[in-house]
């Protein structure tokens, strides 16, 4: 087993580093603040090709791979949960179903607006009454001549208020279940949608989420990804892979978490003593570490296994299981060790807490990702 | 010119300062450097000698450098000469110095004289060392220099007290090191030395009396001439003067919560003590505060009677440009910030704070003298 | 037309630095980067290729390590890159470093509507020497302090920074530019640059591959070519703590300005 990362991704993680510190870091307080989205992170990360990682060039791509990918949430996250989940819903959910599963034409109309971060993308799955149970989709789409029409509400949509395309999950035969739902490429334009109000979250706040609502959204037929029918196992397909970008951000958010306890407590003077040298606090940093450094071979392991097109689906569910509960829990203790300082806004582990809590729930709840690992195990 | 061979050092005599003029008006640093000149000169037993290059009529301008200590000045005139030009002024300096062979020649290391002095060196086939804080001759003097001002143990070493080379110190990798530098086969030895560093001569009017001028021969010709200035615009805004400056306020990175509030503040406090306002070099990088501003290691070399450090965290290559001031206020969040550690008093605590109150305590200590 | 930029690779002095018992520099303990206002010259000449797809050759001296530093300005967008690096240039001082350097851009061949950028000075050792003796070597005009850079067919006219206020020169190609970080700003590495940079040209000039310039003479490169010396180097003593005042009130302020007055500093 290899355990190095090769000079690319070394060249790659120390680009991503400088640009998170001098572009990333100056505006997360703010962002999350004004819970404002951070337009002009993405026109600089677009022109850099972070929108687009790892996609061939033939379609706008930067031609790289999966681990460099995931590497760029991470970094981005250490200082900025906001940045790393809009890069994460952009890649995951919506370039990567239209790569792996759009038709040449599809691929050649919207990848290349989308890699080079012209334009945003999203998803649509999530409803009000379709959250861990995706299969009780009320969306409908109706193929009426040469369009489908839809119709329905979608919740909790990442990037929802800035995205230009969405790839959208509606039921087209409910009488099929899972086998009736079917996905579609939706532009912003298309007559009858719209987006609902910014939802206000306890993190990520300056990312946007918000409804999609269709009302007789009329979508063209050559807009449907893969074929009818085939929406559901296209929705999980794409829900694999965005576990490892939402695994990258809670590593990222846990390892900055780290970071900055590491630093603070060194600073810090209490009892004539620097925090640091308490064996307590010498014991928590070494666990923060050990849990971040074991998230990190899972995520990076689930990378490399989608890179090489092997069966990755339990390990994303184990990397972001894992790294979720580990960031959740290491931004916690950071604030610990922190003390009263920790919980204002004066220092970023707050912020950092909060934004761990949500890579417990979406893409999947951890929950929904036991479930998974249960079920690749055969237990039943 | 072909006798000229660098490596012959005997056949090198004087030392040299070129005074730099802008607008036929002489510089600051070039008083400096005659001073210091003086000294190196008197060390050596030979003449201290002023090369000046300008315009027409630049010759009137050349006795106050007598005044400072020149023995003589040599004066190169030539409307080709009036503004500073790399070509031009390379081809006089290194004809006159293949003609004359001075044995030491110190530049100011102004824009100017960083620009000039390396072409020369190139050319003439000899050492150099940039931006120099101190230099000596004499041994002894040197020794004397680095009880001061190292941490070495002099007297474990062994001394060649005959030794003639001209000792070139200056600071290194951002002022964590100190270096001598010594350039021993070649000559003339150069030096750009460090505006604001060397302390200037009272000025004697009858040595500016004494002060022979001497015109040299040199040729120039348009075609030694490849690059054109086509204008020479001053800052329209009035720089700081840091180091002519007894009193100065800087800023650091403390300030980030309200840049303007806080240089405002410090705006205030120098008003009261009649100084400047400086900043570290987060604060230029930032852009909070012009570059004129910088004092460090990358910026100027300020000795003020009175330094005060608002939200400075005192990084090495701050510490390198301020450290030799008289007296050191610091006041910063940090109790451990490195800034207390050559601060003369130190006050822990917000400078939004602290500040205002003392710019109050100090118009009511003045007041009350 | 094309562009050589010479880059160096220097310790960061900006974070901490560690100084060996005898008072050398402990390199290996020290992360290096490539000199900023080289950065500001990368981007100078890289600015150029974009406006007129010209090539951009990157050049530097140094051990092997600093390869590294020349794929990263590979996946800035530059061409290709050179890496001078031999024991018989190691020890050089400025004048030795700027013989090889142009002994270097000599092989590479500098064309009539070529410029050569460098920036003005390295952090580790604040010289600014090296890019006007390259000039001088290569018998090039020079323009140092370079805020703005514009080129117009072979004209290549250069805002200047002085102390007080700025020059506006102009020269004709071949020159050289040394640049300072008003200039511009640099870019990052692309992520599509960095999977370029390890298929771009980069070649090593050894000794061999330069010994035949009439620049490299044994007499003037290396350590034993220099015309300096260090004679001695040394850390200079901290100052000693002084007094930290109690409190930051009121009171406190008040005893200060009573101490400055009691001692005419004010």
């Amino acid at each position: 087993m290899d355990f190095h990362l090769s000079n690319e991704q070394l060249m790659l993680r120390k680009m991503y580093r400088e640009f998170a510190e001098n572009e990333v870091k100056p505006l997360a307080e703010e962002i999350d603040e004004e819970e404002r989205f951070p337009m002009e992170t993405v026109e600089k990360m677009a022109k850099l090709g972070m929108m687009g990682i790892y996609f061939p060039k033939e379609y706008g791509g930067a031609g790289g791979d999966v681990l460099s990918y995931a590497m760029c949430v991470e970094e981005l996250a250490k200082v900025c949960g906001t940045t790393a989940v809009i890069v994460s819903a952009h890649t995951s959910l919506c370039c990567a179903p239209i790569f792996e599963h759009g038709t040449e034409e599809q691929k050649k109309k919207y990848l290349p607006d989308l890699l080079s971060g012209k334009k945003i993308g999203a998803f649509g799955l999530t409803e009000p009454g379709a959250g861990t149970d995706a299969s009780g989709q009320q969306t409908t789409a109706v193929l009426e001549g040469d369009h489908y029409v839809l119709n329905g509400t979608k919740c909790f949509i990442t990037n929802g208020n800035v995205a230009d395309t969405f790839v959208v999950m509606a039921m087209t035969d409910k009488s099929k279940g899972n086998h009736g739902i079917s996905a579609f490429i939706v532009e912003k334009s298309f007559p009858g949608f719209s987006t609902g109000k910014h939802e206000k979250k306890m993190g990520i706040r300056g990312s946007s989420t918000c409804d999609l609502i269709f009302e007789d959204c009329i979508v063209p037929k050559e807009n449907l990804l893969g074929k009818e029918g085939k929406g559901f196992k296209i929705a999980m397909m794409t829900l694999d892979g965005g576990r490892i970008g939402i695994a990258a951000q809670a590593l990222g958010l846990g390892e900055g978490a780290v970071n900055e306890a590491v630093k603070y407590t060194q600073e810090r003077v209490q009892f004539g003593k620097r925090l640091s040298q308490f064996q307590n606090t010498q014991f928590q940093l070494a666990d923060m570490h050990c849990r971040m450094q074991a998230a990190q071979y899972l995520v990076y392991a689930a990378a490399c296994k989608k890179q090489l097109h092997e069966p990755y689906s339990m390990d994303a569910s184990m990397a972001k299981l894992f790294a979720a509960e580990a960031a959740s829990d290491v931004t916690r203790r950071a604030v610990q060790l922190f003390g009263g300082y920790g919980y204002t806004r004066e220092y970023p582990v707050e912020r950092m807490m909060r934004d761990a809590k949500i890579t417990e729930i979406y893409e999947g709840t951890s929950e929904v990702q036991r479930m998974v690992i249960a079920s690749n195990l055969g237990v039943k | 010119m072909s006798t000229f061979n660098s490596a012959d050092i005997a056949a090198f005599k004087d030392v040299w300062v070129f005074c730099e003029q802008r607008e036929g008006k002489l510089m600051p640093t070039d008083f400096e450097l005659i001073s210091k000149g003086r000294d190196l000169a008197n060390e050596l037993g030979v003449n201290l000698c002023g090369l000046l290059l300008g315009g027409e009529g630049i010759e009137a301008t050349a006795k106050e450098l007598g005044g400072y200590g020149a023995d003589k000045v040599y004066v190169c005139e030539s409307p080709q000469l009036s503004v500073y030009n790399t070509d031009a002024y390379a081809k006089v300096i290194c004809d006159v110095i293949e003609d004359l062979k001075p044995e030491a020649f110190l530049i100011g290391a102004t824009n100017i004289g960083r620009d000039l002095a390396p072409r020369c060196a190139a050319r003439l086939h000899t050492g150099l060392c940039a931006d120099c804080t101190h230099l000596d001759i004499d041994v002894a003097n040197y020794i004397q220099f680095l009880r001061e001002a190292s941490t070495l143990d002099v007297d474990g070493q062994k001394w060649d007290m005959e030794d003639r080379n001209l000792k070139m110190t200056r600071p290194a990798f951002g002022g964590h090191l100190m270096a001598t530098i010594i350039c021993p086969r070649f000559r003339p030895c150069m030096a750009t030395v460090r505006p604001g560093v060397m302390k200037k001569n009272p000025f004697d009017q009858a040595k500016a009396d004494a002060c022979v001028i001497e015109k040299p021969a040199f040729t120039l010709s348009e075609a030694d001439v490849k690059t054109e200035v086509t204008e020479v615009v001053k800052a329209a805004k009035k720089l700081v003067d840091l180091i002519g400056a007894d009193f100065i306020v800087s800023v650091g990175r403390g300030i980030s919560k309200d840049v303007e509030g806080g240089i405002k503040l410090a705006e205030e406090l120098a008003a009261e003590l009649g100084g400047v306002v400086g900043g570290s070099r987060a604060t230029i990088d930032s852009g909070w505060l012009s570059a004129d501003h910088q004092v460090g290691q990358t910026g100027k070399t300020v000795h003020p009677k009175v330094y005060v450090a608002l939200g400075i965290s005192g990084a090495i290559q701050h510490k390198a440009g301020m450290q030799d001031s008289e007296c050191i206020i610091a006041v910063n969040k940090n109790d451990t910030a490195p800034i207390f550690e050559i601060a003369d008093y130190g006050i822990c605590g917000d400078l939004f704070k602290v500040t205002p109150l003392l710019t109050e305590a100090i118009r009511a200590a003045k007041a009350a003298k | 037309m094309k562009i050589i930029v010479s880059i160096k690779q220097v310790p960061d002095t900006s974070g901490k630095v560690a100084v060996n018992p005898d008072g050398t520099l402990n390199r290996a303990s020290m992360q290096t980067i490539t000199n900023p206002d080289d950065m500001n010259a990368l981007e100078a000449a890289l600015k150029m290729k974009d406006a007129t797809g010209c090539k951009v050759i990157v050049v530097t001296m140094g051990p092997p390590p600093a390869a590294g530093m020349l794929r990263e300005a590979l996946a800035m967008g530059a061409d290709e890159a050179i890496l001078v690096s031999a024991r018989e240039f190691g020890g050089s001082d400025t004048y030795a470093t700027s013989q090889i350097l142009a002994a270097a851009i000599n092989k590479v061949g500098v064309e009539a509507d070529d410029v050569v950028m460098c920036g003005r000075q390295a952090i580790d050792g604040d010289t600014a020497q090296v890019g006007p003796q390259i000039a001088e070597k290569l018998h090039l005009p020079q323009i140092t302090y370079a805020a703005d850079i514009t080129k117009e067919g072979n004209t290549v006219t250069v805002k200047r920074m002085l102390e007080d206020g700025y020059m506006t020169i102009k020269t004709q190609t071949p020159c050289l530019i040394t640049c300072i970080k008003e200039l511009n700003e640099p870019r990052y590495m692309s992520v599509s640059g960095v999977f370029e940079a390890y298929g771009k040209p980069l070649t090593t000039y050894d000794y061999e591959a330069l010994k035949d310039d009439p620049l490299i003479d044994a007499t003037t490169i290396g350590l034993k070519g220099s015309p300096t010396n260090i004679f001695k180097s040394f850390t200079p003593p901290q100052k000693g703590a002084g007094m930290m005042l109690e409190g930051a009130d009121k009171a406190t302020c008040e005893k200060l300005a009573g101490i400055l007055a009691a001692k005419h500093i004010i």
